[in-house]
């Protein structure tokens, strides 16, 4: 956190919805460089809203967005940050508007300035692995729910970003398909923050959590000791949860 | 998902690019539907099913398109005979059919029909996807063709809201009927389409930005045109002129 120019840096942030009189986000000051941070909150708290406002899509009404030491003032300084930062929807339908899902993925690198024959075999190597090699020719629409998060991950790291912001990646999701997610972060090389209201997926893919109290973000302590009621064998033994 | 049964295929037809087959697919359609002869929509519908069956169309959709395109000249068939008037009127059974009525009724089929089989065979035989950037290429204004990509790509997911609002609202017990209710309660549904739509383009536009898009959409399949095309094209712009000249000839 004291490195002397962080990946991104938040520098009191604040922010209130139009027409609404109270700021719904105050002083947010926050960086990160290569950590693995989930973001856990109530509805409505401004998870997503601080989202928006790290990749330039809401405007502040105060404070900056610096990457890698340089502050974001205009479009042009938010599509230098666009270009590492990937931001995968909470609706992925929202997310994947090409036919098929090769020419989703290949979307982002042919806007990158990658030739098609580039962008071709990134979108190939990334969906291969995801373990996605047979979906080149899928079509973006009918793929299942759990498909389309992947695929949507897929389009993302086809630009290969630095930091991958991801909203409540494990909504809806199966067991499986969620555990597949789990890997997969795991074995990313990027730094995240994940938005989620699933503490298990969050202690599985992240080193240290924050949340947002009264318009503030606030880190979370490491350990919380409490008691609490048991439903599983063995509970009155001391005990891991949730990794 | 709006189907391209037609685009499925590897014919020769469905391997020219899209470009080459708009072309002749515009002027053959001009001449088709600005002839009055009927030597020329004959000699046309017969040119043009002869171009289909070089993409081997599947015969049951073929079927499926022909009625649907037919049952309009089905229409001008029972009104044209009887209401046409003109000179020649022939009785048949107790009913005064008009020859005239006839003549314009078996023209406009003949044309109808020859568009139908140009547009199956030259257009219907490539993606819209292709189609869409076949156009920008053809110097088609760039926001058309946005317009045409992203129609075909979010209709149905339009279509797939609007229709579960209407689920919700039947399960709630609506039961559309002549009433105020009913006309509230639709109004409300296709509002409700419209601001969600709306919001959907927002977060589409969102994703896109996002991912780089800079007004410009680069197709990852960017066709050359080869010798074949230039070959086609040249071929079916010699037959249309042909047709078109039939009238000076005779």
């Amino acid at each position: 956190m004291t490195t002397p120019s962080p990946l991104i840096e938040l520098r009191n942030i604040n922010y209130s919805c139009p027409g609404q009189n109270s700021p719904l986000l105050e002083e947010i000051n926050f960086s990160i460089c290569e950590e693995r941070i989930g973001l856990i909150g109530p509805n409505g708290c401004g998870k997503t809203t601080l989202f928006q406002i790290i990749m330039g899509l809401l405007t502040a009404d105060r404070g900056e967005v610096l990457l890698e030491g340089v502050a974001m003032k205009d479009k042009k300084g938010f599509r230098i940050l666009r270009r590492k930062l990937g931001f995968l929807f909470q609706n992925s339908d929202d997310q994947l508007f090409s036919p098929t899902v090769l020419e989703d993925v290949a979307f982002g690198p042919l806007n990158l300035g990658s030739s098609p024959e580039e962008a071709r075999e990134i979108s190939s190597r990334t969906l291969e692995g995801l373990g996605l090699k047979d979906f080149e020719e899928r079509i973006t629409h009918r793929l299942s729910g759990g498909e389309k998060k992947l695929v949507a991950l897929a389009t993302i790291l086809s630009m290969q970003p630095k930091l991958l912001l991801l909203d409540e990646p494990s909504n809806n999701l199966d067991p499986e398909t969620r555990e597949r997610l789990i890997g997969i972060l795991r074995g990313l090389d990027q730094a995240h923050i994940i938005i989620s209201h699933d503490l298990d997926f969050l202690a599985s893919t992240c080193s240290h959590l924050y949340t947002i109290e009264k318009r503030h973000l606030v880190r979370c302590k490491e350990k919380q000791i409490h008691s609490h009621d048991h439903i599983h064998p063995y509970g009155n033994k001391p005990h891991q949860h949730g990794t | 998902m709006i189907e391209e049964p037609f685009a499925r295929g590897t014919t020769f037809l469905h391997r020219r690019d899209a470009r080459v087959k708009i072309i002749p697919a515009v002027i053959i359609t001009l001449i088709l539907a600005l002839t009055s002869s009927f030597l020329v929509a004959g000699t046309g519908c017969v040119l043009t099913a002869i171009l289909l069956s070089l993409s081997r169309p599947s015969p049951r959709l073929l079927l499926k398109r022909f009625c649907t395109v037919n049952i309009f000249t089905l229409f001008l068939w029972l009104t044209l005979p009887l209401t046409y008037g003109g000179d020649k009127v022939s009785p048949f059974l107790f009913l005064n059919m008009s020859l005239d009525g006839i003549r314009v009724a078996t023209l406009i089929s003949l044309k109808t029909n020859g568009i139908l089989f140009c547009f199956l065979a030259l257009l219907a035989t490539s993606t819209v996807a292709s189609l869409g950037h076949g156009l920008e290429k053809l110097g088609m204004p760039r926001k058309l063709s946005f317009l045409l990509l992203f129609s075909y790509r979010q209709l149905f997911v339009i279509h797939q809201e609007y229709l579960r609002l209407q689920r919700a609202a039947r399960l709630r017990g609506f039961i559309p009927a002549n009433s105020l209710h009913t006309y509230r309660t639709y109004s409300h549904l296709f509002g409700m389409t419209l601001v969600k739509s709306w919001n959907r383009a927002e977060r589409v536009h969102q994703a896109m930005v996002l991912r780089g898009f800079n007004d410009t959409l680069i197709p990852l399949n960017q066709p050359q045109l080869c010798r074949k095309d230039y070959l086609f094209l040249l071929t079916i712009l010699l037959i249309s002129f042909l047709l078109a000249a039939i009238p000076f000839f005779r």
